[in-house]
């Protein structure tokens, strides 16, 4: 007997795992989350295991009393409480439905891979969109101020200058945004530092360095000055959200980054902000 | 991949351990090693505060804070001066869905 969740695609992963094996399941509501966020939330609980094991009479149905948890339902389950209460036996399974058969053939024990989770490459790149489409509009948004700021100097505003070094600094913006978000979470472990914020800043400063060699070189010192700091800020914002996609980070890490970080990007932004408006006046 | 250090709120009574191991298998990090009838915290570090490990202890003999992860409801608690908050319907409520869709989530 297996238990899951009755999140369609927890469901699906699982009975996929199945094909061939003799088993029942049981699916909880967990008002379709999966299993590891609904046992945070605490909807993958031991109460309503065992109140779904009584509504369907399963002791009516199988003669066996064991039953198969998935490991990510124990931040919501406590085995031994749920075993006295219901009469099965409960046992976590591995994290992945898809180790259940070596998982099954072993006799119920698990290897110490099946039961960690894990961050893979291509599983780091698949979450790392939606950060981008979130964040989006704001960044358009402060590329779009860097655009108009850049068409100010003493000569008052200039149309043309806002569309040139405006728009060149505009596309550079958005292009270092989209490859930092890319790029963020796809390097992460290579990134230097900890932090996310600081693997931000680091990853930041080095994208706003490419772009100014490539098309700003012939920037002055202070807008230069103020685009890595601006990029960089950004960056480190945008990686600092990213912490709550992963699956290795903390409440409490997260917390004390943010507590630290914030102030520090509010600061970089603004003096960032005041320089690169400076900068027109700069400019010959 | 590690996160930062020293920031984990996890405690472990040893004293209280009865050596039952669990709290070594529903860890999806490695943070316990049971030996010799008895728990040791191998990998503090490590820990991401998911709380399984207290949940499932059959003597309470470990004790964690565990909570939101995302880096949004944490500012937005921090701005608001409001706990934090998790959930599909509210502010990172696109959290699991990513997860989801990325299939780190069974
Ligand atoms: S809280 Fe979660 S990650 Fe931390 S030790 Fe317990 S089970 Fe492991
Ligand atoms: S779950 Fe509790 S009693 Fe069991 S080994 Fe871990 S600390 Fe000891």
């Amino acid at each position: 007997m297996f238990v899951t969740a009755n999140y369609k695609l927890s469901f699906d992963h699982l009975r996929r795992a199945l094909a061939g094996i003799d088993g029942w399941i049981l699916a909880l509501d967990t008002k379709g989350v999966n299993v590891w966020c609904a046992a945070g939330e605490g909807n993958f609980s031991t109460e309503e295991l065992v109140r779904r094991l009584r509504d369907v009479q399963l002791d009516q149905v199988v003669s066996h009393r064991n039953l198969i948890l998935p490991q990510l339902a124990a931040p919501g389950v406590n085995a031994f409480e749920a075993t006295k209460l219901s009469g099965f036996r409960v046992v976590y399974g591995p994290v992945y439905a898809r180790d259940l058969p070596r998982f099954l053939a072993a006799g119920c024990t698990a290897t110490t891979d099946m039961r960690r989770v894990h961050f893979r490459w291509h599983e780091r790149l698949a979450v790392a969109p939606l950060e981008l489409v979130i964040h989006f509009k704001r960044a358009l948004l402060a590329g779009l101020a860097l655009a108009l700021l850049a068409g100010i100097s003493p000569a008052g505003f200039s149309w043309s200058r806002m569309t040139s070094l405006g728009g060149l600094a505009l596309a550079l913006w958005v292009a270092a945004y989209v490859l930092a978000g890319l790029l963020g979470p796809l390097l992460l472990p290579w990134l230097p530092m900890r932090a996310f914020a600081l693997k931000g800043a680091a990853l930041g400063a080095a994208l706003a360095a490419a772009g100014l060699a490539t098309f700003g070189a012939s920037w002055p010192f202070l807008r230069m000055a103020a685009w890595l700091l601006l990029v960089a800020t950004g960056t480190s914002f945008l990686l600092l959200n990213f912490t709550g996609c992963t699956t290795f980070t903390s409440p409490s890490g997260v917390r004390r980054e943010v507590r630290w970080a914030l102030p520090a990007q509010s600061a970089g932004a603004a003096i960032g902000l005041a320089a690169w408006a400076l900068a027109g006046w700069q400019m010959p | 991949m590690k996160y930062l250090s020293d920031q984990i709120s996890l405690r472990l009574d040893a004293g209280r351990c009865i050596g039952c191991g669990l709290c070594e298998t529903v860890c999806p990090h490695g943070v316990f090693l049971v030996q010799r009838g008895k728990a040791q915290i191998r990998d503090r570090d490590a820990c991401i505060e998911c709380g399984a490990c207290a949940r499932n202890c059959p003597v309470d003999a470990i004790a964690v804070d565990s909570g939101v992860g995302c880096a949004q409801a944490i500012i937005n608690g921090l701005l608001t001066g409001q706990e934090t908050c998790c959930g599909e319907r509210s502010c990172c409520g696109a959290k699991p869905t990513e997860k989801r869709r990325a299939g780190l989530i069974p």
